[in-house]
């Protein structure tokens, strides 16, 4: 079991390249979910489907998410909130860039990395 | 006596509906062009279920309102309206007198602020809903004062450089706009307060 790996933008086309990059890098040995569009599909974020994406990555060695702009950072907090107390400790949000940060925070969950340690190698992006 | 939800909720979504494009044009000067488009999806979502949610008491059926808005928005601003009627749901006594309301629209104010990590003057809905609060709180509240702090307070929007949300991507380019959640904030003030006073 590794780090499962969830992708949030308000583009659904941006989520499903985002993740073909990481499927590219890890394969299937780690768990994705992924999530874009407003519940009519159009840009923007679902708590719904955050919820879906994040059940999709569930690992019990806990999830990192990676969010685009606000709302799927505020509606990514709001899904987090809506789950089971034992489910919410055991993922975290990054403050990372979606592309490079799912793929960076993948590659360290294939390589056996922690739940704080993908946090902190996507957020390593954001520090440059 | 409780409050007149079924009212509340018509009126309060009806003149949100009215303002989609309003809200929408103003979003699109200084952020994504959603918001009215957003809350309108956010309204006939409430009123596609008011008849589940007008059944349950009224703390309830406020918390089902915010449920709705956080499911259906698709924006930030759904879990910040989720997050207010959510808050009101929890504070508002059944029949709540005016110091009771400037009470639970405090809270609302202290848990969008923790939702958004936002604060006053960061040209947000923020910026109408605090005021509103506390002139509730100050004991000379009338609705029509009501009204013409909440409209005062979206217009104070304008000159505000924005802090968050999208909006702050534009930096200085922000100033000069009213804030769309602010304006949508004092819709909805207007709205109960017409609906309150018998005049929707």
């Amino acid at each position: 079991m590794t780090v499962g790996i969830v992708i949030v933008s308000h583009s659904p086309d941006v989520a499903k390249g985002a993740a073909d990059m990481v499927r590219q890098m890890v394969g299937t040995d780690v768990p994705l979910g992924f999530c874009g569009g407003n519940p009519d599909g159009g840009l923007g974020t679902s708590v719904e489907k955050i919820l879906a994406a994040i059940d999709a990555a569930w690992s019990e060695d806990g999830v990192a998410i990676l969010v685009d702009l606000g709302g799927a950072e505020t509606n990514s907090e709001m899904a987090i909130e809506m789950l089971p107390a034992e489910r919410q400790g055991k993922i975290v949000i990054c403050n990372a860039p979606v592309v490079e940060g799912a793929v960076m925070a993948a590659t360290e969950a294939w390589g056996g990395g922690t739940l704080a340690e993908v946090k902190r190698t996507a957020e390593e992006l954001a520090a440059q | 006596m409780g409050l007149p939800l079924e009212p509340l909720l018509d009126t309060v979504a009806a003149r949100i509906i009215a303002a989609a494009d309003e809200l929408t044009a103003l979003d699109s000067a200084i952020g994504d062009a959603d918001h009215g488009l957003n809350m309108k999806r956010g309204c006939e979502a409430v009123l596609a279920d008011k008849a589940a949610i007008l059944a349950k008491p009224q703390g309830e059926a406020l918390k089902a309102i915010g449920m709705a808005l956080v499911m259906k928005v698709g924006g930030a601003s759904g879990p910040l309206y989720g997050t207010l009627f959510m808050t009101l749901g929890k504070e508002l006594p059944e029949a709540p007198t005016t110091d009771d309301a400037a009470r639970a629209l405090a809270a609302a104010v202290l848990a969008l602020k923790a939702r958004g990590k936002a604060d006053f003057d960061n040209k947000t809905m923020l910026d109408v809903l605090g005021p509103v609060a506390d002139h509730l709180a100050s004991g000379t509240a009338t609705f029509e004062s009501v009204r013409t702090l909440a409209a005062a307070r979206a217009e104070a929007t304008i000159p505000m450089k924005a802090i968050k949300g999208r909006a702050s991507f534009l930096g200085e380019r922000s100033i000069g706009h009213m804030d769309p959640g602010a304006r949508s904030s004092q819709i909805m003030i207007e709205a109960v307060c017409d609906v309150l006073e018998g005049k929707a």
